[in-house]
């Protein structure tokens, strides 16, 4: 009942590893733009909300009213305002820009906030759980974390694969030449994939923050599980990241139950260990 | 006033030019063929037009505007549409995407979904598969119904008989007349030139990036095309 309790736990955190991961697939899907300050700005979300927590008093995960379209708008300015430029010239520029971003924001924040950590207050919501059996109770946090994720993974299939925005979005990553020629407006609709997966990105951010302390320096860790959950759950594949999310989240709490030491390394192994036996990951889409 | 002017046309890759000074002209209801070897720059000319390589804004004007400068979906918007060549159909769509893409300028016009496959009757019966499932006649109907989705007045087709058998060629050209019915104006660019001859209204060859002869198929002789096509 005790290791039940541990998987359950770790399949809890893989939502949030899914939510983080999310986005880092959508960009990279649609523009092969791997966005190295993607967990700069999942922190960065994080202390978007604290600014408006601390301003207003509100919930923080009321606030998500305000900082999701915020980050949305911002994910919009920044494609076109910066990322769109990096585009042409091979998958270099894209690495190196995101990199300096990573930088830029890493230090912003450190000098706004200093480097204490922080963490947004939820309430009761924080210790509130439910109790399933003995040895076995289910947080409502991480209940509500993983609830988002499959939320937020199945408005996105739903978006790709329903509506005419979802449509642009694969042409474009099959053929953005040809999609261009039909009429699709590419800088416009990679900057609303940028919007759009700096709106999860902010959900993430958020409910990070209310889950464990933050700080400035916390982002490329969480870019490191983003691209971990991405890999193992094969790429291109949404519930796939979903699944490679929850794998990860159980391997790190099985670890930890081993030995608090061995969490983040747990997670690595099951990794390297998916890289080496099923190098395109558990669920990849169909060779193309 | 021509549909399309081009006026001293010059287009280059890097250091390797393709076009010298290219001048043509398409009025309105035409169908005009575009003949020449390969390597002489008729994809390079359809791809300037619809904007895939940039040109001076004045060299290409489309119904009186300069359109030398624009993106392609602007040139889409103002009623041009290529069937690329080698088709490139969206792989990961399925045929009816790949269509409704064709839609996404948001130009109004006798082409709908339903007209279309009356058109291409074999389209209708796989508009769920896959785009890469089709055969390739259907792939270069597929190619041909996404770009009339986008109800152009100009339709540039480029090489639409390249890799098909003879049989599955007729078929594909024999959507032409009910394309042309709708008031389209259609230019072609084609390898087989007894085909272009048969089809065009007027023709043009292209020869290492220069117009080495134009006129009505009834004016050229078999001479004077083998003269400009090869400069033998």
């Amino acid at each position: 009942m005790a290791w039940l309790n541990i998987i359950v736990q770790g399949a809890l955190l893989g939502g949030l590893y899914a939510l983080f991961a999310a986005g880092l697939s959508l960009m990279f899907g649609v523009m092969r733009l791997v966005n190295i300050a993607h967990g700069d700005l999942i922190v960065l979300s994080a202390y978007c909300a604290l600014v408006i927590v601390q301003a207003t008093g509100m919930h923080p995960l009321a606030s998500l009213v305000l900082v999701v379209p915020l980050m949305f708008a911002f994910g919009y300015g920044l494609q076109r305002g910066l990322l769109n430029f990096t585009l042409s010239g091979g998958i270099l520029p894209p690495l190196l820009v995101t990199f300096g971003l990573s930088v830029i924001i890493q230090n912003g924040l450190l000098e706004a906030f200093s480097a204490d950590s922080r963490r947004l207050q939820a309430g009761a919501l924080e210790t509130a759980s439910l109790r399933l059996g003995d040895q076995l109770a289910i947080g409502w946090l991480p209940a509500i974390v993983f609830i988002v994720a499959v939320a937020v993974i199945a408005l996105l299939e739903q978006l790709l694969y329903r509506t005419a925005l979802g449509r642009a979005f694969r042409a474009v990553s099959d053929d953005a030449d040809t999609a261009q020629l039909s009429g699709v407006e590419i800088r416009h609709v990679f900057a609303l994939a940028t919007a759009l997966a700096l709106a999860v990105v902010s959900l993430a951010g958020v409910l990070l923050a209310i889950r464990t302390n933050f700080d400035p320096s916390i982002g490329p860790a969480r870019l490191l599980y983003a691209f971990e959950a991405v890999i193992i759950g094969g790429l291109g594949s949404l519930w796939g990241t979903l699944a490679g999310g929850v794998l990860l989240g159980i391997a790190q709490s099985l670890g930890a139950a081993l030995d608090p030491g061995w969490e983040i390394l747990a997670g690595h192994i099951v990794f390297l260990l998916v890289l080496l036996l099923r190098p395109r990951g558990l669920f990849p889409k169909q060779a193309e | 006033m021509s549909l399309l002017e081009i006026r001293g046309l010059t287009a280059a890759y890097g250091d390797f030019q393709a076009l010298y000074g290219i001048d043509l002209k398409v009025e309105e209801g035409e169908t005009v063929a575009i003949i020449g070897a390969n390597g002489a720059g008729k994809t390079t000319l359809l791809r300037a037009i619809a904007g895939l390589l940039r040109t001076p804004p004045d060299c290409i004007r489309f119904d009186g505007a300069p359109i030398g400068s624009l993106a392609p979906s602007r040139i889409v918007r103002r009623g041009i549409a290529l069937v690329p060549e080698g088709r490139r159909l969206f792989p990961s769509l399925t045929v009816e995407e790949n269509l409704r893409m064709g839609a996404q300028s948001g130009r109004g016009g006798p082409w709908t979904l339903s007209r279309l496959y009356g058109l291409f009757p074999a389209l209708a019966a796989r508009r769920r598969a896959a785009a890469t499932a089709l055969s390739g006649g259907e792939q270069q109907m597929a190619a041909i119904g996404r770009a009339l989705m986008a109800n152009p007045r100009l339709l540039l087709c480029d090489e639409i008989s390249l890799g098909l058998a003879p049989r599955v060629i007729r078929d594909v050209y024999a959507a032409l007349p009910g394309i042309r019915a709708e008031g389209t104006t259609v230019l072609i660019v084609e390898q087989d030139t007894s085909r272009a001859l048969a089809e065009a209204d007027r023709v043009y060859c292209l020869q290492e990036g220069r117009v080495t002869l134009e006129g009505a198929p009834a004016a050229l002789t078999r001479e004077r095309i083998r003269l400009a096509y090869f400069g033998l």
